[in-house]
């Protein structure tokens, strides 16, 4: 579908700005597998600190470049399978939002004003631009869905009475509606407690409700940054395998898509296991709604590989009586046509496979106290965001702007191999986080070559020698395949114009299709995901607000173990004093 | 749904439920539980380490910015092997995390709140209790000792 002008330069830029920043954002990466291994024994590299490239990793890696992509995904989605024009006045006004909310943050973070890492636990308290910035980022990637999308799915609905929306359309927007939901608990965090308390309008917060709002949240994004790699799981990986491939059943991956809504939610208190004020029997229906959405996954394992079979035997019949053999039929290291973005998803099943393992090792309520903030936990989403997601994301990214400009995709061997490099470097990472945070209590999070692993240190703890420098292995392996891919998509981008731009996907058709009118029905799952959420945070919060929690506690910076409103205070009598001096 | 699919989904069910029991079991059958409401001990100021009986103790530690406070301002104790810690947990200004390596001590410290967990330390050693969570800017120099003798 042909797409001019304003919407096109929206969409690109949309994949292009936050690409920009993720450079940023893997260099650091790799400059903390060298800090935490005491390869550098510094606190600070080319004037950024540890704990300040930290925060941006997670920020930008996490927050930034996912809900930046999730937008320009869903608006080429929408646009290619429902056929109407998207409103250019929405567009721009949510991508002014989006990029100055970033701006806004990353002055805040670059310029060491917002040091707190990207779950800004108070009572450590950054400037309010950082907060503000957040918020204007994630609230401008809301106003796509509801002045744009929505309406024009009601038009296409009315003009297609008895068709069900496609399925990617589907998989977007119940993307787009666990984001909204989760919005507003963070939104309550950042807007009532963390906001005023940066610019000083009140004294004090209460740092663990702040924390149980934030993981109301902080759970369902990571579904949020998931959902979209599922979209192209379900209705494209089956295409890009082959051209005769198609989707094993469009009515399990409706049935995913609806177990996410309603699951994703009610489950915040697995983060908070360790957590006081929090009565420990709603930690453990946290944990079983926690096992509930590792459903849709296992579901969505099933449904993938059904599909890469019926796709792989139909590209070559001579397999087709086989059990195993026609995993050797799969198009793994292809140039032809689309074929190299099967690298980016086969690779990032591979890693999400070990995601989901470890992850419901973190869900298991006691089990948890062995690996909660060790080094494990980042060994077990860096499998997930930084495996499947990424490499979903980084795939898409590079089609998307191929048909978007309308060149070829340029050094295609090296886009074809960077997730296979990408998944080796991120198995050697993994691993060694992994092992080392579980067994020998490796924690996350800190600044280690400094002092656990400094042999001159008092500190020292030569048990965790072998797993950091096992992590530095993997983490250059990493820069490289990223160094790849950055040279496919910037020749990519820059490359001269061949064909007519335009938005378009691989998308496969069902093998299993039913109407399925109950699956469809989304306002109906809202409701019931939104009762559920609600019900289930009700316990937790009367907890953190009414029993558990004695005082508020005032703010800190990072810099000073005494109360922000003291070192003000205690800062302008020292300028006072010093000004009567002059005098 | 076809044959196929409902075998999947049987299977991931039964795992998923298998888990759950074992959890259940390991928490209310042997006792491994996660830290909850803590309601009868209000937030302290200064770490103590109370002997309740030769075996028994009680110890009061306040995680701060950046030491942990585990009797009077130390950062090292010794308690004989084999004793009983009643361990209460709290925080004097940001959040701090206490893990004791090679335990399942693993708590969260959290200004105007007490954590709470008990452990049996059987075997003599040096346990290293490290600062999990990031308190600013001294956070990897956030350590502690516990020796059991």
């Amino acid at each position: 579908m042909k797409v001019e002008g304003g919407i096109r330069f929206i969409i690109l830029s949309e994949v292009v700005i936050p690409l920009l920043l993720l450079i940023f954002g893997v260099y650091h990466g790799v400059m903390q597998v060298l800090y935490r291994a005491g390869v550098l024994k510094t606190d600070s590299f080319l004037g950024i600190d540890y704990y300040q490239g930290l925060t941006l990793h997670g920020v930008i890696n996490a927050i930034v470049f996912t809900t930046f992509f999730a937008v320009a995904f869903g608006n080429a989605v929408v646009l290619y399978l429902l056929k109407k024009p998207l409103r250019s006045a929405v567009q721009w006004v949510a991508w002014f939002m989006m990029v100055g909310g970033t701006l806004m943050a990353a002055w805040a973070m670059f310029t060491k004003r917002a040091t707190v890492l990207y779950t800004f636990y108070p009572p450590l308290i950054g400037h309010w631009t950082f907060y503000i910035g957040a918020v204007l980022l994630v609230v401008g990637s809301l106003l796509p869905f509801f002045l744009d999308w929505i309406p024009n799915a009601i038009a296409w609905k009315r003009e297609n009475p008895d068709k069900k929306i496609p399925l990617a359309v589907f998989g977007v927007f119940v993307n787009h509606i666990l984001w909204t939901i989760m919005i507003i608990p963070v939104a309550v965090e950042i807007l009532f407690q963390l906001f005023p308390l940066s610019v000083g309008w009140v004294d004090e917060i209460n740092p663990l409700l702040a924390r149980t709002l934030f993981w109301f949240f902080g759970h369902p994004v990571v579904y949020f940054w998931l959902l979209p790699a599922y979209v192209m799981l379900y209705t494209m990986l089956p295409k890009i395998a082959s051209e005769k491939g198609k989707l094993y059943s469009d009515p399990a991956g409706r049935l995913a898509f609806i177990l996410f809504l309603l699951f994703s939610l009610p489950v915040g208190l697995h983060h908070q296991f360790t957590e006081p004020g929090i009565t420990n029997a709603w930690k453990l229906i946290h944990a079983m709604f926690t096992f509930c959405v590792a459903l849709p996954s296992l579901i969505t394992a099933f449904t993938v590989a059904a599909s890469l079979e019926y796709s792989a035997k139909a590209e070559d019949p001579s397999v087709k009586n086989s059990k195993f053999y026609w995993w050797t039929r799969l198009p793994y290291l292809r140039l032809e046509g689309d074929k190299w973005l099967f690298s980016y998803l086969f690779a990032g099943l591979i890693l999400f496979f070990f995601g989901g393992v470890t992850g419901i090792v973190n869900a298991s309520y006691n089990l948890n106290l062995t690996v909660h903030n060790t080094a494990y936990v980042p060994g077990h989403f860096h499998t997930t965001v930084g495996g499947l997601v990424l490499l979903a994301f980084l795939g898409m990214s590079l089609y998307m702007v191929a048909k978007l400009r309308g060149t070829d995709v340029r050094f295609k061997g090296l886009a074809a191999l960077a997730p296979y490099i990408w998944m080796q470097g991120m198995f050697m990472f993994s691993y060694a986080m992994m092992v080392g945070g579980a067994l020998e209590g490796f924690p996350r999070r800190t600044n280690a070559g400094l002092t656990y692993l400094n042999p001159d240190s008092p500190l020292y703890r030569p048990e965790w020698v072998g797993y950091a420098q096992l992590s530095v292995v993997g983490g250059i392996l990493l820069g490289i395949a990223f160094v790849f891919f950055l040279v496919s998509f910037f020749g990519t981008l820059f490359a001269p114009k061949v064909r007519e731009s335009v938005v378009e996907f691989p998308i496969a058709e069902a093998y299993h299709d039913a109407p399925t009118p109950v699956l469809n029905n989304l306002k109906g799952w809202t409701v019931a995901a939104v009762l559920l959420a609600v019900l289930s945070y009700i316990p937790p919060l009367y907890d953190v607000t009414q029993r558990g929690v004695f005082h508020n506690s005032p703010a800190y910076n990072e810099q000073y173990p005494i109360p922000l409103k003291q070192l003000q205070q205690t800062e302008a009598k020292t300028k006072e004093l010093s000004m009567k001096e002059d005098r | 749904m076809d044959r196929a699919e409902r075998n999947a989904l049987t299977v991931a069910i039964v795992l998923l439920l298998f888990f759950f029991v074992l959890i259940v079991y390991a928490a209310k059958g042997l006792k491994i539980d996660l830290p909850t409401c803590v309601t009868d001990v209000q937030p302290f100021k200064e770490g103590k380490l109370i002997q309740h009986a030769p075996d028994r103790y009680e110890l009061h530690v306040v995680a701060k910015m950046w030491l942990f406070d585990f009797n009077q301002g130390n950062t090292e104790i010794e308690i004989p092997a084999g004793s009983t810690v009643d361990i209460y947990l709290t925080s004097s200004d940001v959040v701090h995390g206490m893990h004791i390596n090679g335990t399942t001590v693993n708590l969260m410290a959290i200004p105007g709140t007490v954590n709470y967990m008990r452990y049996k330390f059987d075997e003599p050693g040096v346990y290293h209790v490290v600062c999990h969570e990031f308190c600013g800017v001294g956070h990897h120099a956030m350590q502690g000792k516990i020796v059991v003798k």
